[in-house]
């Protein structure tokens, strides 16, 4: 096990066998299950084979290309949920912002008659800035992300509905709905959303593995003390995770617009859930520091797939958020136990 | 006549209030080059507090921090690093999730080069590799793969990452707080024996240690603390471990007018103790 070097020192005491709980010697199942995304991504594979064996309409581009765009919106959402959960936190306000974001773009466009895509970086710039505000209590008043983006859940909620009046808006200029327009691959038709939403995830893969800011935000979902005793700012660290996941609900309301056609005050209540549900599902821990994004995108799918397959079995829509239930509580626990197997 | 040289590490009169609470009440400290030195102290003797002045982690009310006889001034951890003054703490700050290889370079990471770095900020992850490969090997730490999770590794073998660590990128001193306290008898041989490494590669250590039998196994001078003071600063040979518990507790003092003899302090507390009978009253 000693790395070899051109004069061979003499076996070190400290070069032993890894100890126990190691997944150097375990089998190579045991050791392609403890990649995170592998178990979700089997997961999401039996359950299309499943799914496959009940309904012929499922294995078919066009219906692919209808759970893409359900999950589109939740999807988008989840890369900012993941790169929150990674350093330990959680958001609970990322619908709630969604949804001010998407009032603010399409009652800027429609009713002041902002040019739209003035409309669209407001929007995005809003959300942005709930983020940063989020960030910022997390890190300098040392609150509990929880209860910070709890309150930033109320808070966006009503500034949505104040400043809509509760009415949604309609009749959007089409800026605002490119992303809803298709494109032909063969005779399946494919939204630019989806494609923008895949493009997001493997932007997010790619920052979170190969840069230095990827790897420090796992750093601090790992030991946020050791990070910060390694050099690492991890306050201002914190704050920028937080804004980029704002910026991204920004994108997430965008999609929305586009995938509703309109501005609804009422949209994205559950979102919040149903991100943490896809960053779970996926394999990322909640306790931060573990986890892929890809496994996100996977997860986010799990839930798209069952929902789509069981309403194509004509099972009523209440069980399919039962299953729901049932595939995140396996998920926590499959991430429980191999949690306390490495330690 | 050679001026001496001056030592790589000093602090004067170093004074640290927390409130009502005096933690260092005009501590001295002197780390000459190539040795290692140990300081010991009972709790509360503001060992931690002295240690984590020298390393930036705190700063201290009054007093003066001296590098190479140049005086310095560390406003936080970043300060004493970019002096080349690394610290192993006590908790082992490695980060458990992520690979031996990361840990190493986790705030220093290494880009690659041209546009891959410079545009696409890509780390340079096999150059990361193979300088931390080179690193371990230096103090013949074997571990086999630096992918593997620092938790898949035993409390010596992190520990032993946190020592190459600080090796690595330390250019003047290493402080190590407590680095055999969490470990069995034969790791922490094993950590005495890494400290002995990074001694003979010229980097002169700091070892905070409650361990008797471990300062006086691999330390060459003793620093010993007592109520925010140093109260003496041996030779290893010059004291046994029983005296150099007496002078932590205040039983013993060191006369440094006087050929560093120890004198008894407190002739009951010696007593009790079983120490000073030979030396001459105070």
């Amino acid at each position: 096990m000693t790395i070899p070097t051109a004069t061979s020192p003499p076996a070190s005491p400290l070069t032993q066998p890894p100890v126990a709980g190691s997944l150097a010697s375990a089998p190579w199942w045991r050791r392609a299950l403890a990649v995170p995304t592998v178990g979700p991504l089997l997961a999401l594979l039996l359950a299309c084979t499943f799914f496959a064996t009940q309904s012929d309409r499922f294995l078919s581009g066009g219906n692919f290309s209808l759970i893409m765009q359900q999950v589109m919106v939740v999807g988008t959402l989840a890369i900012g949920q993941t790169l929150i959960i990674l350093t330990a936190g959680i958001d609970l306000s990322n619908g709630a912002i969604m949804a001010l974001g998407s009032v603010v773009m399409t009652k800027l466009a429609v009713d002041t008659g902002l040019p739209p895509l003035l409309a669209i970086v407001i929007g995005i710039s809003v959300c942005a800035g709930f983020g940063y505000a989020n960030g910022m209590l997390v890190t300098r008043v040392s609150l509990p992300p929880f209860i910070v983006t709890l309150g930033m859940l109320n808070i966006a909620f009503a500034l949505t509905h104040i400043y809509s009046n509760e009415e949604t808006i309609v009749g959007l200029p089409s800026e605002l709905l490119f992303l809803g327009r298709t494109f032909s691959i063969g005779d399946t038709r494919i939204t630019y959303g989806s494609v923008l939403t895949i493009a997001l995830f493997l932007l997010a893969a790619y920052v979170l593995s190969q840069t230095a800011w990827g790897r420090r935000v796992y750093a601090i979902g790992s030991n946020k003390e050791a990070t910060r005793l390694s050099g690492v700012p991890v306050q201002r660290l914190t704050v920028s995770v937080y804004t980029v996941a704002g910026v991204i609900y920004g994108i997430a309301a965008l999609l929305l617009v586009a995938r509703t056609s309109v501005g609804d005050p009422k949209a994205g209540q559950t979102d919040n859930l149903d991100s943490i549900t896809a960053v779970v599902l996926g394999g990322t821990s909640l306790f931060g520091g573990r986890g892929a994004v890809l496994g996100t995108l996977i997860g986010a799918l799990i839930v798209g797939v069952f929902r789509n397959g069981l309403q194509l079995m004509g099972v009523p829509s209440i069980y399919q958020i039962l299953i729901t239930g049932i595939l995140v509580i396996i998920a926590v626990t499959v991430d429980q136990i191999s949690r306390r197997r490495t330690r | 006549m050679t001026e001496p040289q001056p030592p790589r590490l000093a602090a004067r009169g170093l004074v640290k209030r927390y409130g009502h609470v005096i933690a260092l009440d005009g501590a001295d400290f002197d780390l000459q080059a190539g040795e290692v030195l140990a300081v010991i102290g009972d709790n509360g003797a503001g060992k931690s507090t002295l240690i984590k002045a020298l390393a930036g982690a705190l700063v201290p009310d009054a007093g003066e921090l001296l590098v190479d006889g140049e005086r310095v001034r560390f406003r936080d951890p970043q300060d004493a690093r970019r002096h080349g003054i690394e610290t192993v703490y006590q908790d082992l700050a490695l980060a458990p999730a992520l690979d031996i290889a990361t840990n190493m370079f986790l705030g220093r990471e290494v880009r690659r080069p041209g546009p891959l770095g410079s545009l696409l900020r890509m780390l340079d992850k096999p150059r990361m590799r193979s300088d931390a490969a080179r690193h371990m090997s230096d103090l013949k730490i074997g571990l086999g793969t630096l992918t593997q999770a620092v938790e898949t590794l035993s409390g010596g073998q992190r520990q032993g990452v946190a020592v190459a660590r600080a090796a690595a990128w330390a250019r003047h001193v290493v402080i190590m707080d407590e680095p055999t306290a969490a470990l069995g008898v034969k790791e922490s041989g094993q950590v005495l024996e890494l400290i002995a490494r990074v001694r003979e590669r010229g980097l002169p250590v700091v070892l905070i240690s409650h361990n008797m039998p471990h300062v006086f196994e691999i330390a060459d001078r003793i620093h010993i603390q007592r109520l925010g003071r140093r109260v003496a600063l041996v030779d290893k040979n010059s004291v046994s471990m029983s005296e150099a518990v007496a002078i932590m507790t205040g039983a013993l003092l060191v006369d440094h007018d006087h050929a560093d003899r120890v004198v008894v302090a407190d002739r009951a507390a010696a007593q009790a103790i079983g120490v000073g009978s030979g030396s001459p009253d105070s």
